[in-house]
């Protein structure tokens, strides 16, 4: 049995619109032998936008996290991209900016915490395939996803700016996890282009052109449906397509699932477990082959 | 001599922000411009703007729409020849901006991060709330338009009315760290 530190964030929270990511991941922990043990008492991670407003405050938030799983002495787990490089960003610059670990440190000795930078934080695609490994995940599968054609999408920050795991912009993990669970990857060239991010809110026009590639890049590959590995990517491909529709005169009704969904129906857990049924795209038609 | 002393400062002012340093070393090849998924919408390219904040503009850099739509990909940071931060250095020109009360007017990126950032000093972020208030503060036509969105959501149990809560003596271990980064002024 593996044991990590979980850190959901507010997407995969119980009261978070992603919590089918959250709760797949716990289905298929229990196939796979690791326990997530979930941060007691966690706050936001600040992601990009507290970073632009407040700087020193937005390190100060992803620091309590980091002092609070410390205290574990585990690796710490991310299912979210954005969280994933807020975390891993807080650990780089207080160890690059000594100026800036004062400030936190003095920060955080006013909450009676310390934090000695010694969590490393990762994605959960991360320790799925270098900790469990592909063989194992193939030993595990009941239900092959066969013929099924799915569009391997990366998004931009669990491989970008970079935190040793996978390349910036041709990575291979996803396609190889897709082979072990017996479906197939789509050419998909546009795999780790951004889908428009946060800026689906304030700029909504921008982001859906950048949404509207991707559906196109992954419909003109083949694609049956799309795996994810971000809650904000899953939403703005998801509960957006209708817009991207509407907006471009389109019909694409690509089901969007996170890759551990996938992986609980090929080990042939039961789909509520998976929370398939969270998808706005209605992923029924694709997988009735499958369930 | 007057020009100098400016440019000085302005360039100080970014460097002294983490990720912020490394305007210095520009060559400007463009590659973080080409390479920049929203350039096109930007008044200044990414490019543009470190050319600029060597010049001392700091009034025209800080009152740009460009930092507003970088969408933080990271592409230009790990394409840059130079190891320069560019996503870094487009944060740091965002909060920079928000400090000097110049603030582009034309988006409304802003509010959506200072009510983001809000949300998250309270240590949690509850998308239903956080975002109904964003629209109707920004564009009640636009919180119409989305109700079929949020509707969807709902629907699927995707939005949740209630929000997750800290316990009483995290959330005031919160409120202590933030009061204290508070006071100690920024990262400058
Ligand atoms: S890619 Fe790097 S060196 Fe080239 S213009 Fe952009 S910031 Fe400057
Ligand atoms: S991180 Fe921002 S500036 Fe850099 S390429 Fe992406 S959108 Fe453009």
């Amino acid at each position: 049995m593996k044991y990590y530190t979980y850190f959901p964030g507010c997407s995969c929270s119980s009261e978070g619109g992603a919590r089918a990511y959250d709760w797949s991941t716990r289905a298929i922990s229990k196939v796979l032998d690791f326990e997530l043990k979930e941060l007691h008492d966690w706050n936001c991670c600040g992601s990009t936008p507290s970073g632009s407003v407040d700087e020193l405050g937005a390190f100060c938030l992803a620091a309590r996290d980091l002092a609070l799983a410390e205290k574990a002495g585990l690796d710490m787990v991310t299912p979210c991209s954005a969280c994933y490089v807020i975390f891993n960003r807080t650990n780089a610059y207080l160890k690059q900016y000594p100026k800036l670990k004062e400030k936190v440190d003095e920060s955080l000795a006013a909450g009676d915490l310390k934090y000695n930078g010694t969590v490393r934080v990762r994605h959960t695609l991360d320790i799925i395939v270098n900790d469990i490994g592909y063989e194992t995940i193939k030993e595990k599968v009941t239900k092959p996803l066969e013929g099924l054609k799915i569009a391997p999408y990366y998004g931009c920050q669990m491989v970008r700016p970079g935190f040793g795991f996978d390349h910036p912009e041709t990575p291979q993990s996803l396609e190889k996890l897709i082979a072990s669970i017996g479906g197939e990857a789509t050419r998909f060239p546009l795999k780790t282009h951004c889908c428009g991010g946060s800026l689906i809110i304030s700029e909504e026009d921008i982001a859906l052109d950048l949404t509207h590639k991707l559906l196109e890049s992954a419909a003109s590959n083949g694609a049956d449906c799309i795996v994810t590995v971000c809650p904000l990517c899953q939403t703005n491909l998801d509960a957006y397509q209708s817009r991207v529709n509407r907006k471009f005169k389109t019909d694409y009704r690509l089901p969007v699932f996170f890759f551990t969904q996938l992986m609980g129906l090929a080990f042939g857990l039961p789909e509520k477990e998976l929370g398939i049924k969270k998808g706005i795209v209605s992923a029924k038609k694709v997988l009735a082959k499958y369930a | 001599m007057v020009t100098e002393t400016k440019t000085r400062t302005f360039v100080d002012e970014i460097c002294s922000i983490p990720g912020g340093e490394g305007i210095k070393i520009c060559i400007q090849c463009g590659t973080c411009t080409a390479s920049c998924p929203n350039a096109d919408k930007m008044d200044h390219t990414p490019s543009e703007l470190i050319a600029m904040a060597r010049a001392g503009m700091k009034k025209e850099v800080l009152s740009s729409n460009a930092m507003w739509y970088c969408l933080s990909c990271y592409i230009c940071t790990v394409r840059c020849p130079r190891g320069i931060q560019q996503t870094s250095l487009m944060h740091a020109l965002e909060s920079l901006s928000i400090q000097e009360g110049l603030v582009h007017t034309k988006t409304v990126t802003p509010t959506m991060y200072r009510l983001f950032n809000h949300y998250c000093h309270l240590g949690v972020l509850p998308e239903l709330w956080f975002m109904t208030r964003f629209y109707l503060s920004t564009n009640p036509l636009r919180a119409w338009r989305m109700i079929p969105t949020a509707w969807g959501l709902l629907k699927h149990g995707r939005l949740s009315i209630r929000s997750r809560k800290l316990t009483p003596s995290g959330s005031n271990q919160l409120k202590a760290i933030l009061k204290k980064a508070e006071s100690l002024g920024g990262l400058q």
